[in-house]
């Protein structure tokens, strides 16, 4: 597949501060691409330099065959951006604002469509400051596609919003990818991310600390999958005996490591047969959100330790 | 440049000011209150001798000599004479901006000598009342000081020897302080509209990030900017024919329409759009921006002619009147409606126009969409 976005050794200064320190990455044409991160880890400012808003330091970075930078005009013809925290004239409605932006554009977009497809035609005639929060992410989201973009940069467009207009978004964004547009999304919900993305990229302190689709993310940093049965802590040592697994009593529960699927159904009959007590039981597996926080957590804490004083 | 963006981007601006019902009282309803408020009030300012442009008729006599260097010795006014002709004198001076004048008639010394009555005639702008105040007060007194030493002979009541015309107004008619009100409040106008909304939206729209989402479309500065010079210079217009309309209408007042007012009505909101974008643009918060807007702003609204006429104000401020590019488009207005001097109105446009071209080049380029770091 065709790179839609290729990034290679980019690094971005502000004085003395590194905010993106060397980094390399790809995006094929037609997928969904997360890009994750904590607050100050640099995804706003590498979102930025890929939607030519901002001069990079170092390194290459090419948007749909074009340097953002310096074929800025031509890109954004073939580009759409929503930003973190949409604004817009205030007394402009929806249905005006498309009709600006297709203007513009020179484009054919239909307000009536857009509007239907971000599920805010109801708002149509509203001023925008009479919108919520989430219309008004909606109504930055229908813009940024008013000039049918092979390529939309969505930096955090569901942050603050409420479960029904995260929804309305996740759908415009599965469509867009229905559609063979190629979106490249950062977000602080990473459960988000792992229903969206295709790929995924985590950046900490300016460097990507892990990539790759959610699944191969978690295969690779994430804890194995666990069996978690209610029971007396006795049922950790005769599991531990009987299937020499690793086998944990914490809070009335025990929790055994599962190396693959069949060490499930061996830890069930090595319970059965032991003929020990036991309730309910369920199997837990890491998600990209806990493989996260690990990653976040271990480097922060490396950090931490080669700052501490000796 | 494409026409059909900067359409699209005018239809931004006129929907978004139509909607707003400040800017609107600001653009179009305040500047009336200020006509009624201010042909109502009387203001006196300045402390400096106020200068008396004498045209002497009767250079030669003795009299006319002492009785100028008497008004001189009152320190109330300066004696400035003046050669022109008596038929152009009222008219000349308003051309110049003087808000005083006298004419000597020939044979002043000789009937003063022989007691009889020589009648001086004094020519005063009305807008500048205070300057019209100490001037007939400063001539007045001198006059009453010659009748008292008049030689009055036998006579047991002396016939006085300098009287007076009637008062004329500068200028080639008879104006009142409202006509000289209208073109300071157009240019009252054409500075605080432009000024206080580019300050405020060129700040606050980078701040949200408006700037951001427009650079990302095929909208340029130069269009940006156009949009809103095209716009505010409509809105002058249709405030400039609400403040005439109301000055003629409701308080009798007499100016001169012509298209030489056109240009001023173009010109001055070219440039204070702008200079409200510099002023928006070299902020870095939309407070620094209104503190800088502010400081722009408001000694250009009073040191302009806006409500007192230049000639008033002391010699400091009057220097620092004459590099305010307000001063140029109200003086011009002046010269094209009330003096019909359009040599002077065209001198003044070129130097509104010269400083327009620069600061709009100058705002082009040092604003930007998109961070240059």
């Amino acid at each position: 597949m065709e790179p839609a976005i290729e990034v290679h050794g980019l690094v971005k200064r502000y004085g003395d501060l590194e905010a993106v320190a060397g980094i390399d990455f790809t995006v094929p044409a037609g997928t969904v691409f997360a890009f994750l991160g904590p607050n100050g880890a640099g995804k706003t400012t590498t979102v930025e330099i890929l939607e030519g808003l901002r001069r990079r330091t170092e390194g290459s970075v090419v948007v749909l065959g074009l340097d953002p930078w310096s074929d800025g005009t031509a890109l954004h013809q073939r580009i759409g951006v929503i930003p973190q925290e949409f604004h817009f004239f205030e007394k402009i409605t929806p249905k005006e604002a498309i009709e600006y932006y297709r203007t513009l554009f020179a484009s054919k977009a239909n307000p009536g469509e857009l509007l239907a497809r971000v599920e805010l035609l109801d708002k149509a005639d509203a001023r925008f400051d009479t919108l919520s929060g989430g219309q008004k992410q909606k109504l930055g989201l229908a813009l940024s596609l008013a000039n049918d973009p092979e390529v939309c940069f969505l930096d955090e467009p569901t942050t603050g919003l409420d479960p029904h207009a995260r929804r309305a978004i996740w759908s415009v964004i599965r469509s867009l990818r229905k559609d063979g547009r190629t979106v490249f999304l950062t977000t602080h919900y990473l459960e988000e991310a792992q229903l969206l993305a295709d790929q995924v990229a985590i950046i900490h302190r300016g460097r990507i600390i892990a990539s790759g689709t959610p699944d191969e993310i978690i295969r690779a940093h994430g804890r194995p999958a666990r069996l978690r049965v209610e029971g007396p802590p006795e049922l950790a040592g005769a599991l531990k005996k009987e299937l020499g697994l690793e086998a944990r009593f914490e809070s009335g529960h025990v929790e055994v490591d599962l190396g693959d699927k069949q060490d499930a159904l061996r830890v069930l009959s090595a319970i059965e047969r032991s003929g020990i007590a036991w309730d309910s039981f369920t199997t837990q597996s890491d998600t990209l959100e806990d493989v996260f926080v690990r990653l976040v957590g271990q480097m922060d804490e490396g950090a931490l330790k080669s700052e501490a004083p000796t | 440049m494409r026409p059909s963006r900067i359409g699209a981007d005018f239809r931004i601006v006129f929907r978004s000011y139509t909607r707003n019902p400040l800017a609107l009282f600001f653009s179009l309803i305040f500047p009336i209150i200020l006509i009624g408020l201010f042909g109502l009030i009387f203001s006196s300012i300045g402390s400096t001798p106020a200068t008396l442009v004498v045209l002497n008729e009767d250079h030669n006599s003795n009299e006319s000599q002492k009785f100028l260097s008497a008004l001189n010795q009152t320190d109330i006014v300066s004696v400035q004479l003046a050669t022109v002709a008596p038929s152009n004198f009222p008219t000349w001076l308003g051309q110049n901006g003087y808000s005083a004048g006298m004419i000597i008639p020939d044979g002043f010394g000789l009937n003063v000598s022989t007691n009889r009555t020589a009648n001086l005639t004094l020519y005063v702008n009305p807008q500048d009342a205070s300057t019209v105040g100490e001037v007939e007060g400063a001539v007045q007194g001198v006059a009453a000081y010659f009748n008292l030493q008049a030689k009055c002979g036998n006579a047991t009541r002396c016939t006085p020897v300098i009287g007076f015309a009637p008062t004329q107004n500068v200028g080639s008619q008879t104006y009142k302080y409202i006509d000289y009100l209208i073109p300071g409040l157009v240019g009252f106008s054409i500075l605080t509209s432009p000024m206080f909304s580019l300050v405020d939206i060129t700040s606050s729209y980078r701040k949200e990030g408006i700037f951001r989402e427009l650079s990302l479309t095929p909208l340029t500065r130069g269009e940006w900017l156009t949009a809103r010079v095209v716009w505010y210079t409509l809105l002058t217009f249709a405030a400039a024919g609400i403040m005439i309309g109301t000055g003629v209408y409701a308080f009798g007042a007499h100016v001169t329409l012509s298209w030489g007012i056109v240009p001023f009505l173009v010109v001055g909101p070219f440039f204070f759009v702008s200079l409200g974008m510099l002023c928006g643009t070299v902020s870095r918060t939309p407070e620094t921006a209104a503190l800088i807007g502010n400081i722009v702003t408001f000694p250009m609204m009073f040191l302009s002619g806006t409500f007192f006429q230049v000639s008033s104000f002391p010699a400091g401020l009057a220097v620092v009147a004459h590099v305010l590019p307000l001063y140029y488009v109200i003086d011009g207005m002046n010269q094209v409606m009330l003096f019909q001097n359009s040599g002077r109105a065209l001198t003044d446009f070129l130097i509104v126009l010269v400083a327009s071209l620069v600061v709009f080049a100058l705002a082009v380029r040092l604003f930007q969409w998109r961070d240059e770091r």
